[in-house]
């Protein structure tokens, strides 16, 4: 391991403290940071991951305790302060200007000038040598918008560690990654800590802190549970330091029987849109959870909307029943048959952030009803107060913003949207993304609750174990065409990845 | 009464504004709050500004829900321009008093149409969408009157610009009855909070079933009607239509009383009420440097540095610095309240 000041930490926080009016989101909390080490950082939402990663880097203005950066207390003023002491961070959402090349945002801010004019040369050349380093061989001249989520995250980390180039910070770098990705991220990440950086990383993925971190820190409710060397800890122990309860494990995985025959409730066939998904025949029954394995991209959230006609289908007929022929040019058309559809994106598909948390509930069940018809305030507050209580929704009252809460609880917003609507059909896509752990479990019991209930539902996740739990049948999406279809105990693990990697035993549905 | 205090609250800083530009003008002023009654009609600067201020006011009611959509109406001068247009010519032309109503009511109509397809159907950016009436409307406007001003003397038209009802001068009828009316329907049914989700998450609020396309063509014929109303009065006013200048500049008006009203630009909440109040703000104002005997070449200027301190007034920045004042002993209850409470 390289090695800077060997006595001293390379970062360290000591007794830091952060009150927010009503709250003390960090109380006391130490942290420390060593060279050439990744140090990840835990806890459920609102824990003060956040709070913490935004008082190192003078985001916030912390209400006691010191920051040290190499043995010095240091008041970083804001977060460019922050990177001139050489700490660096890069968020989950890349915040680069998507409309300038990849070399512009490399070098904005401090762009080579030749005669007071940007020489853009230099600029390119420049650029290229940086990304030299991260083994990433890219067009420095693209637009960053036109690149992938992944190379936008490098970039972003190679700006931040140009800039700064001791500390790197980053904020939920793989939230939005799929697992080739993710494995390209952790290269750079591994030859930065090479190179004696300190990376403090944030995820949820427990797989992925195993994979990268050497030690982690975990936090709950503002205050430090403990710092533990990663290869001393296991998988139960580390959930159970999180959310502060024995878990006996995270998820019964049990293949369900196929319960589901006679006439399905609606059926789809030869469905599909011309460059998103191909036609597919789909039957959904009452009662029944049928999901969706597949990697980004590969078609599985197109599935999604084109059954819920947010993508028109160009093939294809879908009927209720015994054969009336449905309609679903529009999600409109599709609320009215009876479907609804939570989103992967919840940010920019899903809540309206500056309502209430009364008037998102409400709100797919009013636009059904027409806006002549307001439902009264009265029933509005009882309907959201109702799931608030049933959902478990952590908000102090029904009049908060969504865009407020933390994103477990905005996705139980959504399906209590949906739930208001009183849907036959739910689908749901990536459901329990980037939520916490204990906000996970408790979705993955709605969704068995709803679907004894009658309800029947698609849902898509990226999380096979989570299918195996609920799914009475699994279908494998790859190469945006339904590949496979996988029912009772068939489903398994095991099985969705063979079916999703071999191209070769196809048994196309 | 529990009900009443956040709409009390949203209002406040407009009201306290309202009322210090009164106060100033009734100092510079003493006669300022004399009110007469000759021929049967109030007189009096408060009436006048209240008069003056309606087409305004109209615009700032459409232009409210425009923008609280996201987007923006440039047009809505244009569109007076052209409604205006339209009634004097019906008029001129011999056409009843109700049949050129409607016309000109209609014409405000299909220009909000035609704005609402080139936004919902089409994809535009408002604010370019928009800037093609704006230019266009008042070739069409010209069109309408050949070039000329058209001139018209019936009595019925007239008493729209003119005219009072109970002693009150019509224009103010209309606003109010207007501002009531939107205010009324707009927060009696759903088309507030369906209005203000499209402003804040259109493609949300479209996978949650809201009929976006048929909302923002509704919200952008509101707007075109509110600028015929608009231009029917102004056109009443001076018993004649004027293509170049009628509502000239006033859409910039209409959203600077709306920016006044606190309702972002940015879409999302918003407040009719406090829009209404900032056009009475932008009216005083207006009133105040005419009455207070300026050499009129400083008009422009006052108004600007007068809008310039309510702005800063208002921004996010100065209101942290009164948080932060406010904070010290007696005021931090105060603050921590407004923060938890929501």
């Amino acid at each position: 391991m390289p090695q800077s000041d060997a006595s001293q930490p390379l970062l360290r926080a000591r007794g830091v403290r952060k009150i927010f009016p009503g709250t003390i989101a960090l109380d006391g909390v130490d942290f420390s940071l060593e060279a050439g080490e990744v140090h990840a950082l835990l806890g459920e939402n609102g824990a003060g991951k956040s709070t913490l990663i935004k008082c190192l880097t003078g985001a916030y203005r912390r209400d006691g305790g010191d920051i040290l950066l190499e043995g010095e207390i240091i008041n970083p003023k804001g977060t460019i302060d922050a990177q001139a002491y050489g700490i660096g961070t890069v968020y989950q959402e890349v915040n680069l200007l998507p409309n300038l090349t990849i070399a512009e945002n490399l070098s904005l801010g401090h762009q080579p000038t030749r005669f007071g004019m940007i020489s853009v040369r230099d600029m390119n050349r420049r650029a290229r040598e940086v990304l030299a380093n991260y083994d990433l061989s890219v067009d420095v001249t693209r637009n960053l918008g036109s690149c992938s989520v992944a190379v936008q995250q490098v970039i972003a980390i190679a700006r931040a560690v140009t800039l700064s180039g001791k500390v790197l910070i980053l904020d939920e770098p793989t939230a939005s990654l799929d697992s080739h990705e993710v494995g390209m991220l952790f290269d750079v990440i591994r030859s930065l800590k090479q190179r004696g950086l300190g990376i403090v990383f944030i995820s949820h993925f427990l797989d992925q802190i195993f994979e990268i971190s050497d030690r982690l820190t975990v936090l709950r409710n503002g205050r430090l549970v403990g710092t533990e060397t990663t290869s001393d800890i296991d998988r139960l122990r580390l959930v159970n330091l999180m959310l502060g309860r024995e878990l006996e494990e995270e998820i019964r995985p049990h293949g369900k029987d196929h319960t589901a025959t006679g006439e399905p409730r609606f059926s789809f066939t030869g469905f599909g849109r011309k460059g998103s998904i191909a036609p597919f025949d789909l039957a959904i029954h009452s009662g029944e959870v049928v999901g969706v394995a597949g990697l980004l991209g590969s078609g599985r959230t197109e599935t999604a909307e084109v059954l819920f006609g947010v993508s028109h289908h160009d093939s294809g007929v879908a009927s209720r029943g015994e054969g009336t022929d449905l309609h679903l040019k529009s999600p409109r058309d599709a609320i009215a048959a009876g479907f609804g559809f939570c989103p992967e994106d919840r940010k920019t598909d899903g809540v309206i952030a500056d309502l209430t948390v009364r008037e998102n509930i409400a709100l797919a069940l009013q636009a059904r009803i027409g806006w002549m018809r307001r439902i009264p305030d009265r029933e509005q507050r009882a309907m959201a107060n109702d799931y608030i209580r049933k959902l478990d929704i952590r908000t102090p009252d029904a009049e908060k913003p969504v865009g407020l809460l933390s994103g477990g609880n905005q996705q139980k917003v959504m399906l209590a949207r949906w739930l208001a609507t009183n849907p036959s059909f739910l689908i749901l896509d990536e459901p329990t993304r980037g939520i916490d752990v204990g906000a996970h479990a408790e979705i993955i019991r709605l969704i068995e609750d709803l679907c004894a209930q009658g309800m029947s539902l698609l849902v898509i996740s990226s999380e096979l174990d989570e299918l195996v739990a609920y799914s009475h049948r699994v279908i494998v999406v790859r190469d945006r065409h339904h590949v496979a279809e996988l029912v009772g105990n068939e489903i398994t693990t095991d099985n969705m990845v063979s079916a999703i990697a071999a191209p070769e035993k196809e048994t196309v549905i | 009464m529990t009900v009443m205090l956040p709409f009390l609250r949203r209002i406040m800083p407009q009201l306290i504004t309202l009322a210090v530009i009164v106060g100033l003008i009734s100092f510079m002023f003493p006669g300022f709050f004399t009110i007469s009654i000759a021929n049967g009609r109030l007189y009096g600067i408060p009436i006048d500004i209240l008069n003056r201020g309606a087409p305004v006011a109209l615009l700032a009611i459409g232009m409210t829900l425009v923008i609280a959509t996201r987007g923006i109406d440039l047009s809505v001068g244009a569109v007076m321009a052209i409604c205006g247009a339209t009634a004097a010519w019906g008029i001129t032309e011999g056409y009843s008093l109700a049949a050129t109503l409607a016309m000109a009511l209609s014409a405000g109509l299909v220009c909000g149409l035609w704005n609402g397809f080139l936004v919902a159907v089409l994809g535009i950016q408002p604010i370019v969408a928009t800037l093609i009436l704006m230019v266009a409307g008042r070739g069409v406007a010209q069109l309408i009157t050949e070039g000329a001003i058209l001139t018209f003397n019936h009595e019925g038209l007239i008493f729209f610009g003119s005219g009072s009802l109970f002693t009150v001068p019509t224009p103010v009828i209309i606003g109010v009855a207007a501002g009531a009316l939107a205010t009324l329907v707009v927060r009696r049914t759903a088309l507030g909070m369906l209005i203000e989700a499209i402003g804040i998450n259109l493609r949300a609020s479209t996978l949650s079933g809201v009929n976006t396309r048929v909302l923002l063509i509704a919200v952008y014929m509101t707007s075109g009607l509110c600028a015929a109303l608009a231009g029917i009065i102004a056109a009443a006013d001076i018993r004649g239509a004027d293509a170049n200048n009628a509502g000239l500049w006033l859409e910039l008006d209409a959203i600077l009383a709306v920016v006044i009203g606190g309702t972002s630009l940015l879409g999302g909440r918003f407040s009719l009420i406090a829009s209404l109040i900032g056009a009475l703000i932008i009216q005083a104002v207006n009133t105040g440097i005419l009455l207070s005997g300026f050499p009129p070449e400083f008009n422009l200027i006052i108004k600007a540095v007068i809008i310039l301190i309510i702005l800063i007034l208002q921004s996010p920045t100065m209101r942290s610095v009164v948080i932060f004042f406010s904070r010290d002993p007696a005021g931090a209850g105060e603050v921590e309240k407004e923060t938890v409470v929501p």
